[in-house]
C-alpha cells in the first residue's frame, strides 16, 4: 500500500516540498542544540522544561482521542464512525511519533535515550510513559495497517485484529494518564501536583482531538472525494462538546480550590497565568485570549443551530483546539516552575531555534498524516483527479 | 459453611492482610537503615555561619574541588553550593516577627540527601540513587539529561548542564572529572572523600566551623549529640523527603 | 524478470561503489597501523598488553561502574598491583601522552570515546620508575 503514497498531483507533491522545506530548517537548527547543547532554548536553571515538553503533552493528547472514534465503532457498533476510525489511527500514529521526537530533541544527552530500557525502573513515570507510547504506536501501526489492508482487498478484517482494537481503547486513556501522573506526583510542583490533572488532560484531549479530526475531515473533503457525510461529524462534535464543557468546569474547579484555599503557593501560580507576578506577564494575554477563545468555543457548541451549521461548527472547533493549544502547549508546563520551589520567579519565552525545532517536528506529524491519508483514501479510490 | 462463619474467616483473612501489609511499608520505605551502615548527615550553625558576613569559603572548596563551572549567564547558572535568603529557603516557617538578624540574611543551602527522596524515584535510569549510607548520589555516564529529577526536587538542589561547562572552569582541578553538557548535576556529599574518612571539602574549609558532618546511625556521635539537645529545622519536612540537612536557628 | 540487464548491471555499479573502500585498501598502500608510544618507566600495566589492548574498554567500563555505582575505589589487578580505579589518576599516570597513546589507535580505527569530555587528561610529564 505504500507505493500509493508515490503517485500524486502537483498540489501533493508542492505540500510534502513545503513540508520538508521546514523540517531542513528545523534539523539545521537540531544540529546546532546537539552540539552547543539545550542552552540555546530559552529554558533556564529554574524553568527546565519548556516548550518541547509542553508540546509533546498537549499531542498525547491528540494521539489518544482516536479512541473517541474507534470506542463508539468497535464496542457500541456505531456505524456512522466507520469511515472515520483509519483517520483516528493515523492522526494517533502521526501525534505519537511527533511526542516521540518531542521528548528526544528536549534530551539533554539523546545518544543515551536506550538507557531507559537497558535500565528499567519501575518507580519512575517516564519508563511508563515509555512503554506506554511505544505500545500505543505499535498498536495503531498494527491496527490501521490490518484493517486498511482488509479494505484494499474487499475482505473482513481478520477476527484476531479485534481484541487489539479493544485494547487499545484503554491503552489510549492510559498514554495520557500517564503522562498526567508525571506530573501530579510531585509534591515540589504544588501547581501540577491535583488529583484532577489527569481528568483535565483527558477532557482537554477529548475535545481538541476530536476538534482537529472535524477539521482535517472537512479539509480533505474539500480537495478529494472522500465525504464522510454529515452525520460522524456531528456526532464529534457533540463529542467536543461535551469534552470541552467538562474541561472547563474542571478549570474552574481547579481555580477554586486554589484560590479559596489561598495557600500561597498555589495562588502563586494562578497570578502568574492570569495576572501576572512580579513583572512577568508573558502569559497572561496568551491565558484570557485561550479563556475567550474557550467561552466562545461552548456558546457556539452548545446551541445546537450554531453546532450543525458548518461555518460556525468550523470556528468552535478552531476555537476549541486553539483554547486548548495554549492552556495545555504554553500555559501549563512553564507555570510549574513559576515560582520556583525558591520562590523565585524566572520568564521564559521558545527562542528562535527552539520554536524552529518544534516547527520541524510538527512539518513530520504534517508529513506523516498527509502520507497516510493519501494512502487511506487511494485506497478507498477516493482521491480527486 | 453458614454465614456466620463464613463472615468471620473473610474478616480474619482481610485483617491478617491488612496487618502483613502494615508490616511490611516502613521495610519497603527508601530510608531503611541498612543493620549496622552509616547514614551521613549534616548541622549547620546559621549564627556561627553568620559571624562571617559574605564569607563563601565553603562554596569555593566546593565548586573548586569538583571542577564546578562558573557560568556568566545566571539563567545557565550550575551550583552545588550556595547562598539563598531565610525565607526563600524556609518556605514554611512563618518569619514576620522572628529574629531579623536571621530571617533578613542568607543560609545555606544545597541538597538535602533525602532520606525518601523524590528525585530519585523519578529518574528514568536510576542515575540518580540513595545509597546505604544516606547520600544520594549522581551517575553522570548514565544520566540522559531529562532533567525530571530537577523537576522533582522540592529544593531547587539540581542544576543542569545548559551548555559545554569546561571552558568556564578557571582552574581545573584533574583528580576530579568535570561534567559534560547536558546532564544533571548536584552536591554528592564528597563521595570521594568521605569513604576515606575525609570530611566533606565544604566542612574542611569552613573558617567558622559551622558546619557538622556526621553519622546519624551512631548514637554517640557528635552530631547525634547536638541534636539531642539544640533544636534544628529541616528544609520543607512536610513534604515528607526526610531531608537530612539540619539547620540550628 | 524485466528490465534483467539493467538491474544486474545497477547491483554492479551499487557494489562496486559501496566496497570502494574495500578496493582502494586492496590496492592502494592505506594508513600504517600506528605504534603507541609508551612513555613510562613502568614495567607492569595493570594486566598484560594483549589483554589490556583486547579488553581496556571493558577493564574501564567495569572500574566506572565500581567506583560511581558501588563505591568501591580500589583493587587488585590481575598483576597483583593495588590501585585506584581512576583513568586520570592510575591509567594516565602511567600513560599521560593521551595523543600519541589513546588518540594513535582510537583516529586510525574512527572510534571517538566520550571519556575525555568529563575526565582531565593529564599535562604529559612521563611518570618516573618509583625505584
Amino acid at each position: 500500500m505504500l507505493e500509493k503514497a508515490l503517485v500524486g498531483n502537483r498540489s501533493y507533491w508542492g505540500w510534502l516540498a513545503v513540508l520538508a522545506g521546514i523540517i531542513a530548517v528545523g534539523a539545521f537548527f537540531y544540529l546546532r542544540q546537539f552540539s552547543v547543547g539545550l542552552g540555546i532554548t530559552g529554558l533556564s536553571r529554574d524553568v527546565t522544561w519548556g516548550f518541547y515538553i509542553a508540546q509533546f503533552t498537549f499531542l498525547v493528547g491528540v494521539a489518544a482521542s482516536a479512541v473517541m472514534v474507534v470506542l463508539p465503532y468497535y464496542l457500541h457498533n456505531y456505524k456512522a464512525f466507520g469511515k472515520m476510525t483509519i483517520l483516528g489511527e493515523f492522526l494517533a500514529i502521526a501525534a505519537v511519533i511527533m511526542c516521540m521526537l518531542f521528548i528526544f530533541v528536549d534530551m539533554g544527552q539523546p545518544t543515551r535515550v536506550l538507557n531507559v530500557i537497558f535500565h528499567p525502573t519501575p518507580k519512575s513515570l517516564m519508563f511508563w510513559d515509555m512503554v506506554s507510547l511505544s505500545g500505543y504506536l505499535v498498536l495503531n501501526v498494527l491496527i490501521s495497517h490490518v484493517t486498511l489492508d482488509a479494505e484494499r482487498k474487499g475482505i473482513a478484517p481478520p477476527k484476531w485484529i479485534k481484541p487489539i482494537i479493544i485494547l487499545s481503547i484503554p491503552w489510549a486513556i492510559s498514554i495520557h494518564t500517564v503522562t498526567a501522573f508525571l506530573y501530579s506526583g510531585l509534591a515540589a510542583r504544588p501547581f501540577w501536583m491535583t488529583a484532577v490533572l489527569a481528568p483535565r488532560f483527558l477532557a482537554s484531549a477529548f475535545a481538541a482531538g476530536p476538534a482537529l479530526l472535524i477539521l482535517m475531515t472537512l479539509l480533505i473533503r474539500k480537495l478529494t472525494r472522500f465525504d464522510p457525510g454529515k452525520e460522524p461529524l456531528q456526532r464529534l462534535a457533540v463529542i467536543v462538546t461535551y469534552a470541552m464543557t467538562i474541561n472547563v468546569f474542571l478549570i474552574l474547579m481547579e481555580l477554586f480550590t486554589g484560590l479559596y484555599s489561598a495557600i500561597p503557593e498555589h495562588v502563586a501560580h494562578f497570578q502568574f497565568l492570569y495576572l501576572g507576578l512580579e513583572g512577568n506577564t508573558a502569559l497572561v494575554p496568551w491565558m484570557w485570549t485561550s479563556v475567550a477563545l474557550s467561552v466562545v468555543a461552548l456558546v457556539l457548541l452548545l446551541n445546537p443551530r450554531t453546532r450543525v451549521n458548518e461555518p460556525t461548527m468550523v470556528m468552535a472547533c478552531v476555537a476549541v483546539f486553539v483554547s486548548i493549544w495554549i492552556d495545555k502547549g504554553l500555559g501549563m508546563v512553564v507555570t510549574g516552575f513559576v515560582p520556583s520551589p525558591l520562590g523565585h520567579v524566572t520568564s521564559y519565552w521558545p527562542t528562535l531555534p527552539e520554536v524552529a525545532i518544534s516547527l520541524g517536528i510538527y512539518a513530520i506529524g504534517a508529513l506523516v498524516i498527509t502520507v497516510f491519508y493519501h494512502i487511506a483514501l487511494a485506497v478507498r479510490g477516493e482521491i480527486a483527479h | 459453611m453458614n454465614q456466620g462463619r463464613r463472615s468471620f474467616l473473610k474478616t480474619a483473612a482481610l485483617g491478617a492482610l491488612g496487618a502483613a501489609a502494615t508490616h511490611a511499608l516502613p521495610a519497603a520505605a527508601e530510608g531503611a537503615k541498612a543493620a549496622g551502615g552509616r547514614r551521613w548527615a549534616m548541622l549547620i550553625d546559621t549564627r556561627k555561619c553568620l559571624e562571617k558576613k559574605g564569607c563563601m569559603k565553603c562554596a569555593e572548596a566546593c565548586h573548586e574541588a569538583h571542577n564546578v563551572p562558573a557560568l556568566p549567564n545566571p539563567r545557565h547558572e550550575v551550583k552545588w553550593i550556595w547562598k539563598e535568603g531565610f525565607r526563600q529557603a524556609f518556605p514554611d516557617q512563618e518569619a514576620e516577627y522572628f529574629d531579623e538578624t536571621l530571617t533578613t540574611s542568607k543560609v545555606l543551602v544545597f541538597c538535602n540527601h533525602c532520606d525518601r527522596p523524590p528525585c530519585v524515584r523519578v529518574c528514568p535510569t536510576q542515575a540518580t540513587w540513595r545509597r546505604s549510607d544516606g547520600i544520594v548520589m549522581m551517575d553522570w555516564h548514565r544520566c540522559i539529561g531529562c532533567r525530571y529529577c530537577v523537576a522533582a526536587c522540592p529544593y531547587g538542589s539540581r542544576s543542569f548542564n545548559w551548555v559545554d561547562p569546561r571552558p568556564h572552569i578557571a582552574q581545573l582541578t584533574p583528580d576530579y572529572p568535570t561534567r559534560t553538557r547536558g546532564v544533571v548535576e548536584k552536591c554528592t556529599f564528597c563521595d570521594e572523600r568521605v569513604p576515606e574518612g575525609r570530611p566533606p571539602a565544604c566542612v574542611e574549609a569552613c573558617e567558622a566551623k559551622a558546619l557538622m558532618f556526621g553519622d546519624l546511625a551512631d548514637p554517640a556521635s557528635e552530631i547525634r549529640g547536638v541534636l539531642r539537645t539544640r533544636f534544628a529545622v529541616r528544609r520543607r519536612p512536610g513534604l515528607g523527603t526526610h531531608p537530612e540537612i539540619f539547620y540550628l536557628v | 524478470m524485466y528490465d534483467g540487464g539493467k538491474i544486474l548491471a545497477g547491483i554492479a555499479v551499487f557494489l562496486l561503489v559501496v566496497l570502494l573502500p574495500v578496493w582502494h585498501n586492496a590496492f592502494v598502500a592505506s594508513a600504517p597501523r600506528p605504534e603507541v608510544k609508551i612513555v613510562t618507566q613502568e614495567k607492569q600495566c595493570v594486566d598484560s598488553a594483549a589483554a589490556m589492548r583486547a579488553t581496556h574498554m571493558n577493564v574501564l567500563d567495569q572500574w566506572r561502574d565500581a567506583v560511581v555505582r558501588d563505591g568501591i575505589r580500589t583493587t587488585v589487578t590481575p598483576t597483583g598491583m593495588h590501585v585506584s580505579m581512576s583513568l586520570t589518576k592510575t591509567c594516565m599516570s602511567c600513560h599521560p601522552n593521551k595523543k600519541e597513546f589513546c588518540d594513535a589507535c582510537h583516529n586510525y580505527l574512527a572510534v571517538s570515546p566520550t571519556c575525555w569530555q568529563c575526565h582531565v587528561e593529564p599535562r604529559p610529564e612521563p611518570k618516573e620508575s618509583s625505584s
